[in-house]
């Protein structure tokens, strides 16, 4: 095995910090530029530029569409099942599917339904809850959600070389680059 | 610090005193809770409402041991203050998703420093609602047979019901609030783990945060999800308080049977709520020096907010009178003169003085701009939305078709403890929210903050394009 290889075994990736959003912004256009493909980005605030720029693709309104429907099919069909099949009430001859005294509950079902999925599903997407992350051994990473910008090259990036990586991110506007050990 | 925001230098700049950075507006806010000291008035207030909190649970005491014959009902009187309560509570509840995410629909920058207490507001608000119906069961230790679940008797509940609606609305209303408040706490809880200084307050915020480490992949999703949340709880507010009216106006009393009764209360909901807001962000601001954030342009949109619906639920009224008249029916004109002549017509008289006359005030900008003015008007509509739900409940109630089945209701102290004892629930649960939670957003706070680079970057309201203005 070569060196570099046995390098990269030990770290999770390369981090820049950034003072601002548009530093930030240049070093991702700098980092693409060199070919890195699955850099992220930490922010203390959400960017749609620098998510646009880091080319990031978003499933979850599918989700909570198919939560949305899975609510309005399962609350319209319980009351349906309930009042129609399984205990069917004959009062003065009105029909038993009285599909417009369901709305209510039918509707009530479908908000619930996909707001569950909205929350749950954004957190599983993210991979979330995750106490712990290797970025957050690197010091200074806590200015994270205040006030700072960084930018990780990660070690699955098809072209991640240490020092490659390094090297690139120092050629930007850093204030600082650090390497993140792998835990 | 400048307690009156000076002359507009921008757009913007009312919604947030000039000056501030990323790290001013992080440190301020998270230092009001990290901060060792807690307030001698913090601790004075606290155990005020806890000593209400107290009162509440005598009465629930009482009224497990006795039963509602502990509360003044009668027939025809079968609903009264644990009703009138109810309605109150989950009213002012409304207000909050109103902010939360009707005007975060409408991308108006200025609702980012009032959203999350109005939230925690609605969260405690509903809570309180949620405790009525409950004991309203008189037994409501079998609460769950409200519920749909498979049972040994085969039965359901009556999904034609106006009151079932009840419960699933509140029920959905109730998780979706506690969803979208969480939802927006977990940056912050992210950033009060990072500020922590002590170990145990790191863990705590750090199980809260969930791993939070602000990640463009993660912010992208949270934007997705928090947007699409704002975009449901908006046709459920307007649903849970539609269902509310149901509960009346599919009943055949007079004084419930009305078509306007959906918009109506949805109104005086959102009427009730901005005043309670009101009523909380005036004395938070002053108390913890937010008048940074929580500016006189945010107090004065809200009284807009108030003055608006104020003249809805006037026009209700107006509708209701009108129509009590127009119809011929001898019940509705009977129900309208019992209003303003029978037994409660103090009630009926100082909720249009509290309710449509007070408002009027708020025509003038120089009562619109004076604080103490505001905080005035809104505990006066507290009042007139307690009341007017007090009208429509127990004076219909208590004069129906027939004169030989009239009563008069007058509360026993029992049900007065459990009203003041919500008010005491109600508090101890902000109370302990602005001790250990951020009361405002921190990093929605950040988006309004002018750039590092000295420009001033579009604002980044959730669901919004940033402009692009920074590419190289």
């Amino acid at each position: 095995m070569s060196a570099p290889h046995r390098h990269a075994q030990r770290c999770f990736g390369v981090l820049g910090e950034y003072a601002s959003g548009p530093e930030l912004l240049r070093a991702i256009e700098d980092g693409k530029r060199h070919g890195f493909t699955k850099m992220e980005a930490y922010t203390p605030f959400p960017m749609h530029d620098v998510s646009h720029a880091l080319g990031h693709e978003n499933d979850l309104p599918k989700y909570v569409l198919a939560g949305g429907i899975l609510g309005a099919i399962v609350g319209f069909g319980m009351q349906y099942y309930a009042s129609v099949h399984h205990y069917p009430v004959n009062v003065g001859g009105r029909p038993l599917n009285s599909w417009p005294s369901f709305i209510p509950v039918t509707f009530e079902l479908t908000i619930l339904f996909a707001a569950l999925t909205a929350v749950l599903g954004m957190l599983a997407l993210n991979g979330l809850p995750r106490p712990h992350h290797p970025v957050f051994s690197v010091p200074g990473f806590e200015l994270a959600t205040r006030d700072r910008f960084f930018l990780l090259v990660p070690h699955y990036d098809p072209l991640f070389d240490p020092d490659e990586a390094a090297r690139v991110l120092r050629a930007g506007p850093t204030l600082s680059v650090h390497e993140v050990p792998h835990p | 610090m400048s307690t009156t925001p000076e002359l507009p230098k921008g757009p913007r700049s009312e919604v947030i005193a000039p000056g501030h950075t990323l790290s001013t507006v992080t440190d301020k806010i998270t230092q009001i809770v990290l901060s060792r000291r807690t307030r001698r008035g913090w601790y004075l207030g606290f155990a005020i409402a806890f000593a209400l909190v107290m009162v509440l649970l005598a009465s629930i005491a009482k009224l497990l041991i006795v039963g509602t014959g502990a509360w003044g009902l009668n027939i025809p009187v079968g609903w009264a203050f644990d009703i009138v309560n109810f309605v109150w509570w989950i009213g002012i509840g409304h207000a909050g998703t109103l902010i939360s995410a009707i005007l975060l629909l409408f991308r108006q920058q200025w609702r980012t420093s009032i959203n999350r207490f109005a939230e925690a507001m609605t969260l405690f608000a509903v809570a309180c609602a949620g405790l009525f119906p409950l004991l309203h069961l008189g037994r409501p230790w079998l609460a769950y047979w409200l519920v749909p679940y498979p049972n040994t008797m085969s039965l359901w509940p009556q999904f034609r019901s106006p009151l079932l609606w009840d419960v699933f609305a509140v029920s959905t209303y109730g998780t979706v609030s506690l969803l979208f408040w969480y939802v927006g706490l977990i940056p912050d809880m992210a950033t009060l783990r990072d500020r922590a200084k002590s170990r145990p307050w790191k863990v705590v915020y750090g199980i809260l945060a969930m791993g939070w480490r602000g990640a463009a992949r993660h912010w992208e999703r949270y934007e997705t999800a928090y947007l699409l949340l704002a975009g449901l709880a908006t046709p459920l507010v307007v649903s849970v308080h539609t269902v509310v009216s149901f509960d009346f106006a599919v009943g055949i009393i007079p004084g419930w049977h009305a078509t306007i009764f959906p918009p109506y209360f949805v109104a005086g909901a959102i009427y009730s709520g901005f005043a309670m807001v009101l009523t909380l962000a005036i004395p938070l601001r002053k108390i913890y020096g937010l008048q940074d954030f929580i500016t006189l342009r945010h107090l004065q949109n809200m009284a807009k907010i108030l003055l608006a619906t104020g003249l809805i639920v006037a026009y209700g009224y107006g509708i209701e009178a009108f129509c009590a008249w127009y119809s011929g029916n001898v019940f509705e004109e009977g129900m309208l003169l019992n209003r303003m002549r029978g037994p409660y017509w103090w009630a009926y008289w100082t909720l249009l003085l509290c309710n449509v006359l007070t408002p009027q005030l708020l025509w003038s900008k120089r009562i619109r701009t004076s604080v103490l003015a505001l905080f005035v008007i809104s505990l006066i509509v507290n009042v007139g939305m307690w009341l007017e739900r007090f009208v429509i409940v127990v004076t219909s109630l208590s004069r129906d078709f027939l004169p030989s089945s009239w009563d008069v209701y007058t509360p026993t102290r029992w049900e007065i403890g459990l009203f003041v004892g919500s008010i005491g629930l109600f508090l101890a649960l902000l109370f302990l929210f602005i001790r250990f939670l951020p009361m405002i957003s921190i990093f929605e706070m950040r988006t309004l903050v002018p750039d590092s680079t000295g420009e001033v970057r579009t604002p980044v309201a959730i669901g919004q394009v940033q402009a692009t203005e920074d590419r190289p």
